[in-house]
């Protein structure tokens, strides 16, 4: 059935265009396109005199085939239809290389337990694009008596696969101790079964070094009721008597926040946190008094922007 | 997440009155409606469009929408196959507009692409879009600007025939569902950017664990979320955008406004309808009436019986209903995640509701549904005649795992080797260790038979692709004389989106020669259901054999899926091709079609 159609239809076709063609070329047939009137907008065109190529064209795309003769239904292309099919443009806008931001201020809290109550702030955040991002990441930890801990990392990432992101820049310390300055080079992404991980190494003056890992987890109690498992792990290539810290793994850190999140801009959490130094780094703590673990109860809010 | 009735019913600016008597068969185009219609109606051969801001009250909040000539949608335009129309678009607003007639066959600078067909229409000038109008049916028009679409710069098209349709009506109503949301869609976009699961809220939880190790066993279950975890994927991702933020309209009316259709019974009712959503995908049916489809994407296709049907954002289906026996039946169309749903009701007369029945269950997503092949595949895993490739079980979902994939593009469709059923399919050179792209589907089909995600085994008679056939034969007739092959590409955590794993930006135009008969390939190498809609041309779907089976202007790639579709390039200029999920496009998944005359001698 289809081929008698088909048949029927090409000679409708023929017969047509054999009347199209029978036209004077520049009269417009009942087959050819009508060419309408080129950009009837009055004004506001005058300003974009550029060549009919958009910015994100070359010409080395892949090559259509050489054509074949045109089949009998599909009209010859007159100068109108030229004139109409590539008018003077600049260039189709989208959105797909914009530049974001976010802001994440994933701990901020009060902490209270072993120790004098104190207030700490874990933020990071980007500028950037897909693939390449500016980032910044900075903690800290103070009490009345003034701020005991804190850094930020200024760092570039580029998307080296799928699902992590190599980071490398600068680490400045403002605490504790003197301040010091290192060189960051790391990784960061999204491990299976969703663990963020970051994992960053440090250089610094007189040959310091550092490796710090963090890894979290979300577990959805409710798709707003969150639970947030953290575990952090400092090492140290030398002792650091200033900073009472050993060579070696120096301290962890493991948390869980429960956060509920009210709009996910805006979570309050309560959590316990748990710190441990070891090896010389405990020895310092031992040598001057201090606990070597605490356990600590924790209430804040995580947000973002 | 229910509906809150409270906020439907304030103010209804910019939508006005909700019920339409509808048009009557064998009224000419130029007949108006009778005068109690709340959509309004231009017909004729000339227009006068304006684009500019309305307050708009869809939730209970004032928010300022942009819309054409004032109303949310915009007016119905009513044409003529053989008139040449005369539409006059006038600026208004501060920014730059376009109207794009989604469908329409015309020469490129009427197409309405800022940037490729035309300059864009800035603002406060004018733009006169005059093509002859070569084909008939359901259409709809919408801005390509920015986000302008999602705003409210879209409206119903519908073209009188020439010659008498195949099928009998007695009246028609337009039924277009939209999407709304009270927030800026650039935030919307920018918040997807930073959180890309920002607006689901059906997330699995540590609950739904234990409850499916109840039902399926803790073996079954933990090897389940395993196969998630590896792919770092939700099986609750269903949709981007969702009942969270959007409101969905009928007509542009939340369900609390019950956008009514009249009729009177025994009444054949045809209900065009479109889906001019941003980023929504419906599942619609009317309990109590069958659907007979009888055109799809405005192009007459043999009547199919069905009681419920999906549709993709951009596409449009015509169906006919026979309403009698009650005095109103609800037209429920729920939202693919099943987080909200758009409503109206067909009555005898206005004021009048029937049930309104419950949202279906959340679905949750298989691996057989991201063509990975494991667990009960839903579509058998019919051959594909066009993956006549024999390749060697490349890409690995792990992507450390090191890529030993030979360049896949462009292929050739007739090189007629053994598929191994099991062989995992190819991919571009492009995809291989590219950042943009968080998976690679494994042994995708072409899934016509299948209902889809969330609409299988429902009770219901679902239309699917197998059901579609358009009356006429392939009208070019002759074999393609290449294949393009293009794959659907995404990573969702970046929430950017490509074809072959370049976004438009950084992408050559596709080069087609004028005259030429080609076949399209598409691979859906993402979680996310797209609908590519080529403009300026139709595509004319293949089935499993090769063979042609509807002609369609938008091509609905489910997850998993593989399907081709053959193009005759005869439209010259450079012409749009995309996903038309309004987010997933401005992310990236835009290509250039250039079609250039060939140098014949």
């Amino acid at each position: 059935m289809s081929r008698t159609l088909l048949s029927a239809l090409v000679l409708v076709t023929l017969a047509a265009t054999a009347s199209a063609q029978t036209a004077s070329p520049a009269t417009e047939s009942p087959v050819q396109r009508d060419a309408p009137p080129r950009a009837n907008a009055p004004s506001g065109h005058e300003d974009h005199q550029a060549p009919a190529v958009a910015v994100h064209q070359h010409d080395e795309a892949q090559q259509a085939p050489a054509p074949a003769e045109l089949p009998p239904f599909i009209p010859p292309v007159t100068d109108a239809d030229r004139a109409a099919a590539f008018p003077d443009v600049h260039g189709h806008a989208m959105r797909d290389n914009v530049t974001n931001y976010f802001v994440l201020f994933d701990q901020f809290e009060w902490e209270s337990g072993s120790g004098p109550d104190a207030f700490a702030w874990d933020t990071k955040g980007w500028v950037g694009r897909d693939l390449d991002r500016f980032w910044f990441r900075t903690e800290g930890l103070g009490d009345d008596d003034g701020l005991s801990e804190a850094h930020a990392d200024l760092l570039y990432g580029r998307a080296i696969s799928r699902w992590w992101d190599a980071v490398g820049g600068l680490r400045q310390d403002v605490r504790p101790g003197s301040p010091q300055t290192w060189a960051a080079v790391g990784v960061q992404g999204l491990a299976p079964y969703w663990f963020e991980v970051e994992a960053t190494a440090y250089v610094g003056s007189g040959g310091r070094t550092e490796f710090r890992l963090e890894t979290e987890y979300s577990f959805l109690l409710t798709n707003r009721l969150i639970l947030q498992p953290l575990v952090e792990l400092n090492v140290f290539g030398k002792d650091d008597p200033e900073r009472e810290i050993g060579r070696g793994i120096s301290s962890a850190n493991a948390g869980v926040r429960l956060r509920y999140e009210f709009r996910r801009e805006f979570a309050p959490y309560v959590g316990v946190t748990w710190d441990r130094t070891f090896f010389g780094t405990a020895d310092y703590a031992r040598a001057a008094g201090e606990p070597v673990s605490r356990t600590r109860f924790v209430l804040g809010v995580r947000f973002w922007m | 997440m229910t509906m809150k009735r409270r906020e439907f019913v304030k103010g209804l600016a910019v939508t006005g009155v909700a019920a339409s008597v509808g048009v009557f068969r064998g009224s000419a185009a130029a007949a108006q409606p009778a005068p109690a219609t709340g959509q309004a109606v231009l017909s004729g051969a000339e227009f006068d469009l304006r684009i500019g801001t309305s307050s708009a009250n869809i939730t209970g909040r004032a928010r300022t929408a942009l819309t054409i000539n004032g109303s949310l949608p915009g007016p119905l335009l009513r044409w003529r196959e053989g008139d040449t129309v005369t539409l006059r678009v006038a600026n208004t607003l501060d920014e730059e507009t376009s109207i794009h007639w989604h469908g329409i066959l015309l020469p490129a600078n009427m197409d309405g692409v800022p940037g490729l067909s035309f300059d864009g229409i800035h603002a406060g000038q004018s733009y006169t879009y005059r093509f002859p109008v070569r084909q008939s049916g359901t259409y709809w028009y919408h801005s390509h600007s920015a986000f302008q679409e999602q705003l409210g710069v879209y409206g119903p098209l519908v073209i009188e025939p020439r010659e008498p349709e195949p099928f009998q009506y007695d009246r028609e109503h337009v039924v277009m569902l939209t999407d709304w949301t009270d927030e800026n869609p650039e935030r919307v976009f920018a918040r997807l950017k930073k959180q890309s699961d920002y607006y689901n809220f059906r997330q699995r939880t540590v609950g739904d664990f234990f409850r499916d190790v109840r039902r399926n066993g803790l073996g079954a279950t933990l090897s389940e979320r395993k196969a998630w975890g590896d792919m770092r994927m939700s099986a609750a991702d269903l949709a981007d955008v969702t009942g969270y933020t959007y409101t969905y309209l009928m007509n542009g009316q939340p369900p609390a406004g019950n956008w009514t259709g009249l009729f009177a019974p025994g009444e054949r009712v045809r209900l065009r309808i479109i889906n001019g959503s941003a980023m929504s995908y419906f599942d619609l049916r009317i309990p109590g009436l069958k659907l007979t489809v009888v055109a799809a994407d405005g192009l007459p296709v043999k009547p199919v019986e069905v009681d419920e049907l999906r549709i993709a954002v951009a596409e449009t289906y015509d169906v006919i209903v026979e309403p009698a026996g009650q005095e109103a039946f609800t037209t429920f169309a729920q939202a693919m995640d099943r987080t909200g749903f758009a409503a109206g009701t067909l009555a005898v007369r206005s004021g009048l509701r029937a049930a309104v029945p419950e949202l279906d269950p959340r679905p949750v997503l298989s691996m057989a549904d991201m063509g990975h092949g494991a667990h009960e595949a839903p579509a058998t895993a019919a051959a594909d005649p066009h993956a006549g490739h024999t390749m060697p079980a490349a890409e690995p979902a792990d992507p450390h795992a090191g890529h030993d994939m030979p360049p896949a593009q462009p292929t050739d469709p007739h090189a007629g080797h053994d598929m191994d059923a099991m062989a995992r399919i190819p991919h571009p050179e492009t995809e291989r260790g590219n950042p943009l792209i968080d998976m690679q589907t494994m042994m995708p089909t072409s899934k016509f038979d299948d209902p889809g995600i969330g609409l299988r085994n429902n009770g219901r008679r679902v239309l699917t692709y197998a059901d579609l056939r358009s009356v006429f034969p392939d009208p070019d007739g002759r074999e393609p004389g290449r294949t393009i092959e293009l794959h659907l590409t995404g990573h969702m955590e970046r929430f950017a989106w490509s074809f072959n794993g370049v976004k438009f930006s950084h992408a050559e135009p596709i080069r087609l020669t004028y005259g030429e008969r080609l076949r399209i390939t598409l691979v859906n190498d993402t979680m996310m259901t797209h609908p590519i809609h080529l403009h300026g041309m139709w595509s004319d779907l293949e089935d499993d054999e090769g063979r042609f089976m509807v002609r369609k202007h938008t091509i609905d790639m489910p997850p998993g899926s593989r399907r081709s579709y053959r193009v005759t390039a005869d439209a010259l200029g450079r012409w749009a091709y995309h996903c038309h999920m309004l987010f997933h496009m401005e992310a990236g998944m835009l290509r250039e079609v250039r079609v250039d005359e060939g140098t014949r001698s």
